[in-house]
């Protein structure tokens, strides 16, 4: 099922024609509305009128978070404020947050955004979406809200946590579609499993999962103890929300909403645009949306865009799975690793289970990673040599991995903090 | 039925230990036998008790990793040469013992030699040929 066939799957010089038509003019409404724009643009010495096609987009200054806060509260907002019918905020962990503002039409294209999303997941009218994102400041709760309402489905607004709650509503309503982080829903298979209920009873078809990152071994997990298909959605507050881009079900890579949302992928070091097929740092730029819209924000997302076409039928263009964030990157011993990449050696191991974290150190002017995994029943042994020999395969699977040795370490099951929200797997200790 | 042993996998952290016996008092579990190996990270706590169906439900609640084995206990004189006797009767059939530990029975007289055996069925049979006492489960439950 595709939602919006005109849109999902133009021809790519119809798309290219339309994108360019609403660059011009969003960069035209920044420029004139917005002077924290106009000031970036004079300092660059470039207009508007230089936007001629889509490749010249590289002559437009970068935004970055940074850029966001100095604007803070409402400095990037290109309406009046009173046009603003709503906003959200980052979660402001690092800094003061990036506020949001949306007019009734960019509500209107966040919720179109996600109808898409959500009919990627197979929904329809006929379904019931329980949806475990957050309401509030966070986009993840309404962002979902909005496209399941559009879609005319029954959307039941559990929020974030409320764990019994969600289980008494999956049984109860016989929900259709779980949507909420992937640690979330991981957590939430565990206890079905701890309150005795029986999946098979259960309804669940789909899952349409994201707000952080995860990996194809955290799918299969979460597929296999729930029986459902699970999808990945991404989205960030800065750009719309969720919606941004989402997985259909041939799990080969995020379609894109490119006539909305205008992606780049740069070298983070030269800031050079890639071309397709290449890694590296993800740029947006809104195309469409009117209360604030953004010229090349830098996401911090590693990512690589595919231009082949999908089985689908869809053409616009797809991202793969995050893999990373320029600013997660962790430098070790002079070598720049991921996060996930460790995770997805980690859960290579047979018998390991997805809950583990990373603790950075460096005792002597040395780093050294710590990497706990929780024991499960499957990996332990009633033999120490048994467990040693499993700590062992591990930190060797890792060190061929990602060519930096670990020493892992087994802790007792349920013991490593379970996130309702985005899960925290890298603690770095070190006094840099 | 066979001696059934449950193995408890302990964090090598402060209080794992009290934890680990306190959830087994609080549901009334009296420990017959125990022992714990251990490595710089953690340890294996090795218990013997009257009930391991009732014991392994209130770890399994409490999220314990553990796991139930099945395990041979024989009696042996509480005199010098006991145990050696009995590992001569294994090592002469060429079973190795992965791990065992040992008790006094109450009445002073006899010890208790909890053994792990590569074959349990192989060193029950070794054992029972060369006239050692194996114990049934329900004698060591009830010791």
């Amino acid at each position: 099922m595709i939602w919006d066939k005109a849109a999902e799957c133009m021809r790519d010089g119809e798309r290219e024609k339309l994108q360019l038509e609403r660059l011009k003019a969003s960069i035209g409404r920044a420029y004139k509305n917005v002077p924290y724009y106009k000031k970036r643009f004079d300092t660059m010495k470039v207009k508007p009128g230089d936007i001629r096609n889509l490749k010249d987009i590289s002559k437009l200054p970068f935004t970055s978070k940074t850029d966001l806060r100095e604007g803070y509260p409402f400095g990037l907002f290109a309406v009046p404020r009173k046009e603003i019918v709503e906003v959200h905020t980052s979660s402001g962990t690092t800094g003061k947050p990036t506020v949001s503002g949306y007019t009734k039409k960019d509500i209107e294209i966040w919720g179109e955004v996600v109808a898409r999303a959500l009919t990627m997941c197979g929904a329809t009218k006929d379904d019931i979406i329980q949806n475990g994102y957050g309401y509030g400041l966070f986009t993840g709760g309404l962002g979902v809200h909005y496209g399941a309402q559009r879609i005319g489905a029954t959307v039941v607004p559990v929020s974030a946590g409320q764990t019994k709650r969600h289980l008494d509503i999956m049984q109860d309503f016989g929900s259709t579609i779980l949507t909420c982080t992937p640690s979330y829903a991981l957590y939430l298979t565990e206890a079905v499993v701890e309150a005795g209920i029986n999946i098979k009873k259960l309804k669940l078809k789909a899952g349409c999962f994201g707000a952080e990152m995860w990996t194809d071994r955290m799918r299969d997990e979460i597929e296999k103890r729930f029986h459902l298909i699970a999808l990945n959605i991404y989205g960030l507050t800065e750009i719309i929300g969720p919606g941004v881009a989402q997985e259909c079900e041939q799990k080969n890579g995020l379609h894109i909403c490119e006539d909305h949302f205008y992606p780049e992928v740069i070298s983070p070091e030269t800031l050079e645009p890639l071309p397709d097929g290449e890694k590296g740092e993800l740029v947006f730029t809104t195309l469409t949306r009117d209360g604030m819209p953004m010229i090349r924000f830098r996401t911090r997302d590693i990512t690589t865009l595919r231009r082949e076409r999908c089985k689908c039928g869809r053409t616009l263009v797809r991202m793969d799975r995050v893999t990373g964030r320029t600013d997660d990157m962790l430098k070790i011993r002079g070598v720049l690793i991921f996060p996930s990449q460790i995770e997805k050696a980690l859960l290579e191991v047979k018998g390991v289970e997805p809950h583990y974290q990373i603790i950075v150190t460096r005792p002597q002017h040395l780093d050294e990673i710590e990497v706990q995994v929780e024991t499960s029943k499957k990996l332990f042994s009633d033999e120490i040599r048994h467990l040693e020999e499993v700590k062992k395969r591990i930190e060797k699977h890792i060190e061929n991995s990602i060519g930096l040795r670990v020493k892992v370490t087994l802790v007792e099951p349920k013991t490593l903090p379970r996130s309702e929200g985005k899960a925290k797997r890298v603690i770095d200790k070190r006094q840099l | 039925m066979e001696v059934k042993q449950i193995s408890l996998f302990l964090e090598n952290k402060k209080g794992r230990l009290w934890e680990a016996m306190d959830v087994l008092a609080k549901a009334k579990i009296n420990i017959r036998a125990l022992s714990i190996a251990d490595t710089s990270d953690f340890g294996i706590l090795r218990l013997i008790v009257p009930d391991p169906d009732k014991a392994k439900k209130v770890l399994t609640k409490s999220n314990f990793a553990f796991r139930e084995n099945d395990v041979i206990a024989v009696e042996v004189s509480d005199s010098p040469g006991g145990l050696a006797g009995v590992l001569k009767i294994l090592t002469d059939a060429d079973i190795n013992v992965e791990y065992m530990y040992a008790f006094i029975e109450k009445s002073g007289k006899k010890a208790v030699v909890v053994l792990r055996t590569d074959s349990i069925n192989k060193g029950k049979t070794a054992l029972k040929k060369a006239g050692v006492a194996v114990l049934s489960a329900n004698k060591v439950y009830t010791l």
